[in-house]
């Protein structure tokens, strides 16, 4: 009988935390909303720079890295398999090495430090791209891969050159392309460790989504941090969904 | 080997003679192909046939240059087979591997990487009845059309040896008229036609002479009415009069 009476105030303070806890939540979420409609100028500011850090990685990562994953598609050479062992490895880069090793690159006494990009975008932009410019190339070569596989045998009685064989192979593999593309931004988008290191955080200059959100996280600003999150998240919903949208809006003419 | 005279109206050609020596095809020290010697002449329309496993689809992967033999050599026109000369052929798969565009793009896309003329694509869809089809997706298209457009698509390369590797097989009638239509008017127009069926009837409407095939051997080539009224082996025989049980024995 003396048990329940013992447990009972653990119980009622895991009560009284959880309803904390869905408190916070519901502040949150009230928060984001409020920042949303309140159109707030730091908020704006904070979410341009995010996606604009994100997008510009992406896109560059994309460029480099697509050609370079239909190349290994379509190309057999010595070491190939060492290649892609190494590359699907890189896959899972840890941001705060990349970042470590940008800064060392791009610090003043770094060889990369007469730039002086240190704590600018930039930085932030060649860093994520680092991050997600192997993702870009493991998973396109493997699309790419399955796609010559059924054209393959097609092409080489068209007789087609290499270049246009990858020039084809990266037009008709578009639309698996392009979530290649969203498993990048994804990646770039959600990382804080590589942009804290070499964007340094500075407000009004190099915050982001992710780093404002640890920033107000250490500041014990909790309802701020967890608005800023659903604000994250819903952005990075809402680029999958336009990315979704263009997708289902032309594969029906191309039947992908 | 009788040298085809393109009994099927063959206008003047292009082509050359394609020559078969000493052939041999292994995979796993299995010879799936084994043909001494053979020769194609340059016109008209050659039927190749032969039970299922005999080696037809090979042949013709070896005579285009997608595979190469174990032994042996292919001439065309007295030289072995290089990549010009494979450029100079086309072929057509059972199943048609279209590109993931349009009807008109896959036409298109030939063009553009031959460097021909791009302008003759809607005639050519034209001339295929495609024509009205140009903006439609092509993997959406009915088999019939869709291999009415690979073929649109080969031809679109001028080649002067056209290959088919049983290009009707699982088509309604009207696909298999259209596809012989196609085909024929290839044929009178000087492409060499190299024409891989089961259909015995269709051979017999399409062929100038015969290669049947058996368990990757030639064993009979002769002129198409030669081959149809009176085939010298048994194999043949036993394939054309439809006797299952002597065509396994054999």
């Amino acid at each position: 009988m003396a048990l329940p009476f013992v447990r009972m105030p653990l119980v009622f303070r895991k009560l009284c935390r959880k309803r904390e806890i869905l408190q916070q939540i519901g502040e949150a979420i009230a928060l984001a909303f409020g920042l949303l409609l309140a159109a707030d100028a730091d908020l704006l500011e904070i979410v341009t720079l995010s996606l604009y850090v994100s997008l510009s990685a992406t896109s560059i990562a994309c460029i480099l890295g697509l050609p370079l994953g239909a190349i290994l598609a379509v190309t057999r050479f010595p070491g190939r398999g060492p290649v892609l062992v190494l590359i699907n490895a890189l896959m899972g880069l840890p941001p705060v090495v990349v970042g470590l090793i940008v800064y060392l690159h791009l610090s003043r006494s770094g060889p990369l430090g007469f730039l002086g990009l240190l704590y600018t975008p930039t930085a932030m932009i060649i860093a994520q791209t680092i991050l997600i410019a192997p993702i870009v190339v493991a998973l396109s070569r493997q699309v790419l891969e399955d796609l010559h596989l059924e054209y393959a045998e097609q092409f080489r009685s068209l007789a087609l050159s290499a270049r246009q064989v990858i020039q084809a192979l990266l037009w008709d593999g578009r639309f698996a392309l392009f979530t290649v593309a969203l498993a990048g931004f994804g990646r770039a988008v959600a990382e804080v460790g590589a942009v804290m290191i070499v964007g340094g955080n500075i407000d009004h200059l190099t915050r982001v989504m992710t780093t404002a959100i640890t920033l107000e996280t250490s500041r014990g600003n909790l309802p701020l941090a967890l608005a800023l999150g659903i604000v994250l998240l819903a952005l990075a919903m809402a680029v999958t969904a336009a990315v979704h949208g263009l997708r289902a809006g032309t594969a029906g003419q191309a039947d992908a | 080997m009788p040298e085809c005279a393109g009994e099927n109206g063959a206008a003047g050609t292009r082509a050359s003679r394609i020559e078969v020596r000493a052939l041999a095809y292994d995979v796993a020290e299995a010879r799936l192909i084994d043909v001494p010697t053979l020769t194609l002449g340059p016109t008209g329309t050659t039927v190749v046939m032969g039970p299922n496993g005999a080696g037809k689809s090979l042949l013709l992967r070896l005579m285009h240059g997608l595979i190469r033999p174990s032994a042996g050599e292919i001439l065309v026109g007295g030289e072995p087979l290089s990549p010009a000369q494979c450029k100079a052929q086309a072929l057509v798969f059972q199943k048609p591997v279209l590109l993931r565009r349009s009807v008109a793009a896959n036409i298109d896309f030939v063009l553009k990487a031959r460097g021909k003329d791009r302008s003759r694509c809607h005639d050519l869809l034209d001339r295929v009845g495609l024509a009205s089809l140009a903006d439609r997706p092509a993997r959406r298209l009915s088999g019939g059309e869709q291999q009415r457009l690979a073929i649109t698509r080969a031809l679109a390369t001028e080649p002067d040896t056209l290959f088919l590797d049983e290009p009707t097989a699982s088509l309604d009638p009207e696909s298999v008229q259209a596809i012989e239509g196609i085909v024929a008017a290839a044929a009178r127009e000087g492409v060499r036609i190299i024409f891989v069926t089961h259909d015995i009837q269709q051979a017999r409407r399409l062929a100038d002479d015969v290669v049947f095939l058996s368990k990757g051997r030639v064993v009979e080539e002769a002129l198409a009415d030669a081959f149809f009224s009176g085939p010298e082996t048994d194999v043949a025989r036993a394939y054309l009069s439809g006797h299952l049980d002597r065509l396994l024995e054999t």
